[in-house]
C-alpha cells in the first residue's frame, strides 16, 4: 500500500496555501482543463445530458460487477491470457513479483496507473532489485525527483519548469534548459532505450469491456501503447470497478473520459488489448508480448460496493476532472491529501480505503461547493457522499469502524438541537450570546477577534456582530408596520 | 408600481435564515419591503428558528432532523414559503425529503413543504413574473453566485435579471463569479487558512471589477466576503440582493 499521510492534511494545507507557485500552476491547469471540460460537454452532439447516460452505464456495471468480471476473465483466459483476482495489495504485489521472477525481469516500463501508486508497486519492484521506469512524462519527472504525483492527469503539476530543468541537468546529464520542448525531447531520448531494454511492461486499465474481453489503455503520449507492446510480458493492474458491459458503452464513456480529463474529444492513443500475441500455425504474428497478465484488484473496493451510500464512488473512471475544478484542491495541491487519490475523488475514496477517522480531514476539509459534481463525466454526486462520511464521523458507524466521539462540537450541536425547537429558548440563547459578544474587540462596528475555537475566522477577516435586535424581535415589536 | 401579482399566490410565509435573523435583520426588512411593493402579503411565523443546515453539514443528522421537523411544522400550512437564502432553500428542497425518508409520514410532509419553498429572487422572477421592482442604485454592481444557489438550485439568471432592471446601476460581471468564496459554513472556522485563501481570490475578483457593491443571495457568503473587505479597509459593500432592490439606505 502507498504511504498514508492523511493525518497531515491540516499541516500540509497550512503550508500549501502560501505556495503561490503551486497556485499559479494549478490555476493554469484548471483554466485550461477544467473550463475546457465544461465547454466540451456543451459541445457534445447529445448535449451535456450524456453524462447522465454515462452515469447509468456505470451504475449498471457496478450493479453487475460479478457477472462482468467473470465474462472478462473467461474470454481473456480462453485467448491464453492469465487472470489473477487479487483481494488486496499484498496479493497483487505477490503475483506481479512472481511473474517478474518467472521471466527473470530486470527492468519494467510503466504506463501511468493510479492503482499502481495505491499498491506501492514501484517500491515493491525496487525492493526486488527490479528497475521500474515511469514512461508518462509527468510521472517520469516526478520519479526522477524522488517525489510523488500530485494530480491524476498531470502528475508534475506542482513542479516549475525551472526545477524540472535543473532536475534533468542533474539526473540526465544534459545542459540546463527550461524550454519544455527541449526537456521533452531529452525525456524521450532517455526513455527510448528504457522501452527497448525493458523485460516487462506494467499498465493500468481505463475501462475493460466484459462483452469482448478487452482492457483499454488511453494516453496522449503513446507511452502506454509502447510500454504494453514492446516488452515480452505485459501486466495489467485493474481496479475491479473499471469495467463496463458492452463495447457500445465505450463510445459514450471514452468520449466523456477524454473531455473530463482534458477537454479533448478523444485521447490521442486508445488501445484495446485482450491478451498476448496469438500463436498460430497458419500465420506468424510478429508484434506484441509473449505473455499477458491481468490482475483484477479489490483492496477495499468490495467493501465500498457493499455500502449503498458509497457504491456510487466506484463509478469513477479516474479522469481527474474533479481536480480541475475544485477550489480547495487549487489551493492545497495533491500532496496535501496524503494518498494517491486527491481532490474530490480522493476526499471520498481515500477515507473509505484507509479509514474514515484516519482521513477525516479529507472529507471535512471541503466546502461542498458542488463544482466536482458538475464536471464529473459520469455525474457522480461527491458532495452527497462527503456529507454521508461526515455523518459517520459525527454519529459513529461500527461497519466502518467509526466511533462517535463526545467532543465539544458534539456537545455544542446537542445543545443547539435543544434551543432550535423552541423560539423562546432560541431567543434566550441569542440574548446570552449578545451579552458575551460585548467582551470581543471591535473596530468600526465589526468584531476583530473571536476566542477559540472560532479564532481562525478573525485571523484574516472581521466579523459582523450579532445585531442588537434580531429580525424576529424587530418584527414582533412593530406589528402595525406589517401589511 | 403595477401589481404583476401571480394570482395564485397572495400571501407568503417568510423564512428568515438564522444568520439574517441574528446579524443582518435589515436584510429581512428589505425582503419584506420588496415583497410588499410587489403586492404580496407577508406573514412571518414567529416560531421559526433554523433550517438545520449547520448541524446537517457537520454530520449531526439526528439533530438536523429535529430542526427539520420544527421547520415543517411551522411552515407546512403556508401557501408559499420564501427565503432570502440559496443554502436554506437547498437544504429544504434537496435534503429534507432524504433526511426524513425513514418515516413515511414525515417524508411526505417534507415533500409538500419543499415543493412550495422558494428562494427570494426565484420567487420574484419565476413565480410573480417580476423583474422590475422599481429599484434605484447609482453605482457599479457585481454579483457573487453562491454555490447552493447557483449549482445547487440552478438559480443564476434570475438575480441578474433583477439587477439588470435597477435604475442607475451599472452591472459588471466578475471573473469566476460562481467559484466558491470559501465560506462553506463551519469549514470557515475549522479550516480557516484554506477558507481565507479562497476568500482572497473572491475579493481580488470583486475589486478588479471596480464595483461599489457586491451583491449575492446568501448571507453566509456575504458575511465572509464582507469580513475580508472590512479587514482590508475596502469601501466596497457586500449586500444581499433584497437590500439593493429595496433601495434601502446603503
Amino acid at each position: 500500500m502507498a504511504e498514508i499521510r492523511t493525518e497531515h492534511y491540516r499541516k500540509a494545507a497550512r503550508i500549501a496555501v502560501k505556495d503561490t507557485h503551486l497556485h499559479n500552476a494549478l490555476r493554469v491547469l484548471q483554466d485550461r482543463l477544467g473550463k475546457g471540460a465544461l465547454a466540451a460537454y456543451q459541445k457534445l452532439p447529445e448535449g451535456p445530458g450524456l453524462r447522465q447516460q454515462a452515469h447509468h452505464i456505470r451504475k449498471y456495471a457496478i450493479d453487475h460487477l460479478d457477472i462482468l468480471l467473470k465474462s472478462l476473465s473467461e474470454i481473456i483466459q480462453r485467448r491464453g491470457g492469465h487472470v489473477c483476482f487479487a483481494k488486496d495489495g499484498t496479493c497483487a504485489l505477490d503475483y506481479v513479483l512472481s511473474v517478474a521472477r518467472k521471466h527473470q525481469v530486470k527492468s519494467v516500463v510503466k504506463g501511468k496507473s493510479m492503482l499502481s501508486e495505491e499498491l506501492g508497486v514501484n517500491v515493491a519492484l525496487e525492493a526486488a532489485h527490479i528497475e521500474a521506469v515511469e514512461t508518462d512524462l509527468g510521472e517520469f519527472i516526478v520519479q526522477l525527483a524522488g517525489d510523488s504525483p500530485s494530480h491524476i492527469m498531470a502528475p508534475a503539476a506542482h513542479m516549475t519548469r525551472d526545477r524540472i530543468g535543473r532536475l534533468f541537468a542533474d539526473k540526465l546529464g544534459i545542459p540546463f534548459t527550461d524550454d519544455p520542448p527541449a526537456l521533452t525531447r531529452a525525456a524521450r531520448r532517455a526513455l527510448r532505450q528504457k522501452f527497448l531494454d525493458a523485460d516487462m511492461g506494467i499498465s493500468g486499465c481505463n475501462i475493460a469491456c466484459a462483452e469482448t474481453g478487452h482492457i483499454t489503455v488511453l494516453s496522449n503520449e503513446g507511452n502506454i501503447r509502447m510500454a504494453s507492446t514492446l516488452p515480452r510480458v505485459h501486466v495489467v493492474l485493474m481496479g475491479m470497478e473499471r469495467i463496463t458491459a458492452r463495447l457500445t458503452d465505450h463510445d459514450i464513456l471514452l468520449r466523456l473520459l477524454s473531455r473530463g480529463a482534458a477537454g479533448q474529444s478523444m485521447a490521442g492513443y486508445v488501445s484495446y488489448i485482450g491478451g498476448a500475441r496469438p500463436s498460430s500455425s497458419e500465420k506468424k504474428y510478429e508484434d506484441g508480448p509473449d505473455e499477458f497478465h491481468l490482475v483484477i484488484v479489490d483492496n477495499g473496493r468490495s467493501r465500498i460496493l457493499a455500502d449503498p451510500d458509497f457504491r456510487e464512488i466506484l463509478y469513477c473512471i479516474r479522469c481527474g476532472g474533479c481536480l480541475n475544478t475544485c477550489p480547495v484542491y487549487a489551493k492545497v495541491g495533491g500532496h496535501t491529501y496524503g494518498f494517491p487519490y486527491c481532490g474530490p475523488i480522493g476526499a471520498v475514496v481515500t477515507p473509505l480505503m484507509v479509514g474514515i477517522e484516519r482521513a477525516k480531514d479529507l472529507c471535512l476539509g471541503e466546502t461542498l461547493c458542488g463544482a466536482c459534481k458538475d464536471i464529473c463525466p459520469v455525474a457522480i454526486d461527491h458532495p452527497r457522499m462527503l456529507l454521508a462520511l461526515r455523518a459517520k464521523l459525527a454519529e459513529g458507524d461500527p461497519e466502518w469502524n467509526v466511533t462517535s466521539k463526545h467532543s465539544i462540537e458534539s456537545a455544542f450541536y446537542h445543545l443547539w438541537g435543544y434551543f432550535i425547537q423552541n423560539r423562546n429558548r432560541y431567543d434566550v440563547a441569542l440574548k446570552i450570546s449578545r451579552i458575551l459578544q460585548l467582551l470581543l474587540p471591535k473596530r468600526s462596528g465589526m468584531v476583530r477577534r473571536i476566542p477559540p475555537p472560532m479564532q481562525g475566522w478573525t485571523k484574516e477577516r472581521n466579523l459582523r456582530p450579532l445585531a442588537k435586535e434580531s429580525f424576529s424581535e424587530r418584527w414582533r415589536r412593530k406589528p402595525k408596520d406589517r401589511a | 408600481m403595477k401589481n404583476d401579482l401571480n394570482p395564485s399566490v397572495s400571501t407568503v410565509a417568510l423564512f428568515i435564515p438564522c444568520i439574517v435573523d441574528a446579524s443582518y435583520p435589515e436584510v429581512g426588512e428589505a425582503v419584506v419591503t420588496v415583497l410588499q411593493r410587489a403586492g404580496v402579503k407577508v406573514h412571518y411565523p414567529v416560531r421559526q428558528t433554523c433550517c438545520g443546515q449547520p448541524a446537517y453539514n457537520s454530520g449531526f443528522r439526528k439533530i438536523a432532523v429535529k430542526a427539520a421537523k420544527h421547520f415543517i411544522e411551522v411552515f407546512e400550512k403556508a401557501e408559499a414559503v420564501v427565503s432570502p437564502s440559496g443554502s436554506c432553500v437547498h437544504m429544504v428542497r434537496r435534503h429534507y425529503p432524504q433526511l426524513l425518508c425513514q418515516d413515511g409520514q414525515w417524508r411526505d410532509r417534507a415533500e409538500v413543504v419543499s415543493r412550495k419553498t422558494h428562494e427570494f429572487s426565484e420567487f420574484l422572477v419565476d413565480v410573480l413574473g417580476i423583474t422590475n421592482v422599481g429599484a434605484y442604485f447609482k453605482g457599479r454592481v457585481t454579483y457573487h453566485d453562491s454555490c447552493h444557489l447557483s449549482r445547487g438550485l440552478g438559480i443564476n439568471a434570475q438575480p441578474r435579471q433583477l439587477i439588470g432592471k435597477i435604475q442607475g446601476a451599472t452591472f459588471v460581471e466578475m471573473d469566476d463569479s460562481d467559484r466558491c468564496c470559501g465560506f462553506g459554513g463551519a469549514f470557515s472556522v475549522k479550516y480557516p487558512e484554506i477558507s481565507a485563501c479562497l476568500t482572497e481570490d473572491k475579493v481580488k475578483n470583486i475589486l478588479a471589477t471596480g464595483a461599489d457593491v457586491v451583491v449575492g443571495g446568501d448571507m453566509g457568503c456575504l458575511m465572509n466576503i464582507e469580513g475580508m473587505l472590512h479587514r482590508k479597509r475596502s469601501r466596497v459593500k457586500a449586500l444581499h440582493i433584497a437590500q439593493i432592490l429595496s433601495g434601502a439606505n446603503i
